[in-house]
């Protein structure tokens, strides 16, 4: 993203917020499998395959603009 | 740690859990990383105040829409969708898609290549000082009261949904967007904002997807909203618009094309420096053409996580939503509809990540006001006015200073508007009063060379005027809603649109003839500032797909489409 300076680019930092938040929204999605929270489709799970989607995104992100590669 | 953030109120609409805290505390703690992190990097006027110019088209896009893309914004207009129907989405696709598109194909090779800071610095070059010196002192007033009033608003809803006491919202959050902006400038601001609009669209998109399973799709939304709200059309976007009395909204389809895309969208997304400012931070013009009109993409989107909850909210809600002005106990206002849906589907780490979503939009919206007010107030009153000649480091610091004065200034408006409730009627007008008239301003000076220094000055001035006349004539007595807004049925939006319009012919009609009056300057001191003497550079030999105007065109195709579908 820079030319002149060198700096860790916006994505890396948009990678490490995903994948941060997609293991603490994953593991209370598990912790609550056998007793899903009162919300409406609690059934379907959302936290756990909200928070994986959120692990892989952040996986990439990280992985694809991780500060050595840039420089 | 949550009786740190919670005042006990059983009216609440959520409760956090610990993960919820844990997810909305490593946001804080982030921003403020990335700004401490991006201090080095800000050392000249523009590193601090232009991010360096050295954003690629992307960063400046999403920065450029997220900068719109505040919590108020969501809320809001979640909150007009529950009210008006899908009328409230042409807000963001014909009052803002064919704006932005102008912007980046028209506007941004003036803007680019005239190398200003900011919009009342064109008009510095352009309309000398009284007309810049009109704009800059009235944008960075407006700036720093909006930010405050919707600081003390964020501050509410905060209190509504989650039991948070508001003036822990206000300083927490502020000061760290005080901390942060101060540290790394635009730098900062950009990269939040980057972040925020990451945040917004994963905190958010899961509730119109489980809402549309729940409904069964869209047939099934609109069957279940036709059965709540019988006889009443609030998905169709342009055949209810045949007259006034034929829609939620009291509005004519003139009013949304004319006045909301002709004007005020215009004035808004081309003139207003808070969005404009994230553009000028492009690495060079090419990018600077290309960030409004990736931009335009994701604006298009933003339907699907604003207005669809707000349909949903009529399909699936158990209870009427009410106007915020007409609450009685037990019963929530139109803009809660997008915090019930959250709290609908979502439970402990999604409620956390939407909460922080919701924080987050108010902060990367504070950052924008904050670091706008401190370009304009240093460079376009305080340099020209104050102190002429200084180095470079001495208007960074006067910057960095700035970002804490205009914060501060921001919580006392809050404080100001907690105290006096109708102060927020008239503030949130305040930006609707400039736009308009500083468009025709902007435009005119753009595209016809003849355009004098006074006319600028008295155009502008004129079309302001009767901006705030036009208002307050209508607020105060309705026989003159009539007059301006061509129906009496007109609500408050529509009465904005029209008023937007006339104000802006206002100050073209009287531009047009002062300049008719006055002396021209020579095209010598007039180039690169206006059509017919600027040397764009001209982009020959780079593919279709590369070049700004395929896609400028895409983007409008695509806005057709959406118009023909929803019609």
């Amino acid at each position: 993203m820079s030319e002149k300076h060198h700096i860790i680019p916006v994505w890396f930092f948009v990678g490490v917020l995903f994948l941060v938040y997609g293991v603490l929204i994953l593991a209370s999605g598990l912790a609550e499998w056998s007793h899903p929270a009162g919300t409406v489709l609690a059934e379907l799970h959302a936290p756990v395959w909200w928070g994986g989607l959120l692990i892989m995104l952040g996986a990439i992100y990280c992985i694809l603009f991780r500060p050595g590669k840039q420089s | 740690m949550t009786l740190l953030f919670a005042a006990a109120d059983a009216s609440r609409l959520a409760h956090l859990s610990t993960i919820d805290l844990v997810i909305i505390i490593f946001y804080f703690a982030l921003v403020l990383g990335i700004g401490f992190y991006l201090k080095r990097f800000a050392k000249t006027g523009e590193d601090f105040f232009l991010a360096g110019r050295e954003m690629t088209a992307w960063v400046a896009g999403l920065a450029f829409v997220s900068a719109n893309l505040g919590s108020l914004e969501l809320l809001g207009w979640a909150g007009n969708a529950y009210q008006y129907g899908i009328l409230a989405a042409h807000w963001y696709w014909i009052g803002a898609i064919p704006a932005m598109v102008f912007l980046g194909l028209v506007m941004m090779p003036f803007y680019y290549i005239c190398k200003t800071h900011s919009v009342p610095g064109y008009l510095q070059l352009r309309y000398g000082s009284a007309a810049s010196g009109l704009s800059a002192i009235t944008f960075a007033l407006m700036t720093v009261l909006m930010s405050g009033v919707n600081m003390y608003a964020m501050a509410v809803v905060m209190k509504v949904v989650l039991g948070w006491d508001i003036n822990f919202s206000m300083w927490v959050s502020s000061l760290t967007v005080g901390v942060y902006v101060a540290a790394g400038g635009l730098f900062s601001a950009i990269f939040n904002e980057v972040l925020q609009f990451f945040l917004i669209w994963f905190g958010a998109l899961l509730i119109p997807i489980l809402g549309l399973i729940e409904t069964g799709g869209w047939k099934g939304m609109v069957a279940r909203i036709q059965q709540n709200f019988p006889g009443q059309d609030f998905t169709h976007m342009w055949g209810p618009m045949h007259s006034f009395s034929s829609n939620p909204m009291g509005i004519h389809w003139t009013g949304i094309v004319f006045g909301l895309g002709a004007v005020q969208a215009m004035g808004y997304w081309t003139t207003d420096f808070l969005v404009v400012q994230r553009v000028l931070s492009a690495k060079d013009i090419r990018s600077a053409k290309m960030a409004p009109i990736i931009g335009s993409f994701f604006k298009m989107a933003v339907p699907l996580i604003v207005i669809l909850p707000g349909l949903l909210g009529l399909a699936v809600l158990p209870m009427h939503l009410v106007p915020g002005g007409q609450l009685q106990p037990g019963q929530h206002s139109y803009d809660e509809v997008l915090p019930l849906m959250l709290v609908r589907y979502c439970g402990p780490g999604l409620l956390g990540l939407g909460v922080t979503a919701l924080v987050a939009g108010f902060m990367a919206g504070m950052a924008g006001n904050v670091s706008a007010f401190a370009t304009v107030w240093t460079y376009d009153i305080y340099r020209p006015f104050i102190k002429r000649t200084a180095p470079d480091t001495h208007y960074v610091a006067m910057g960095r200073w700035c970002t804490i004065i205009g914060l501060f200034i921001s919580i006392g408006t809050a404080y100001l508007a907690m105290k006096f409730a109708s102060l927020m009627d008239y503030v949130q007008n305040l930006f609707g009063f400039f736009i308009a008239p500083l468009f025709g301003t902007v435009l005119l000076g753009m595209l016809w060379k003849r355009v004098t220094h006074a006319a600028g000055f008295w155009g502008l001035l004129a079309g302001t005027t009767s901006s705030v006349t036009m208002f307050f004539l209508m607020k105060f007595n309705p026989r003159w809603v009539a007059v301006f807004a061509l129906s009496p049925e007109a609500k408050g939006l529509a009465q904005a649109m029209y008023q937007s319009l006339w104000s802006c012919a206002t100050c073209v009609v009287v531009t047009v003839l002062v300049t008719l009056m006055t002396k021209s300057r020579p095209d010598q001191e007039l180039r690169g500032l206006v059509y017919s003497l600027a040397d764009v550079a001209k982009e020959e030999h780079t593919s279709v797909l590369h070049k700004p105007l395929f896609w400028g065109l895409v983007a409008l195709a695509l806005l057709v489409v959406l118009q023909i579908v929803f019609w």
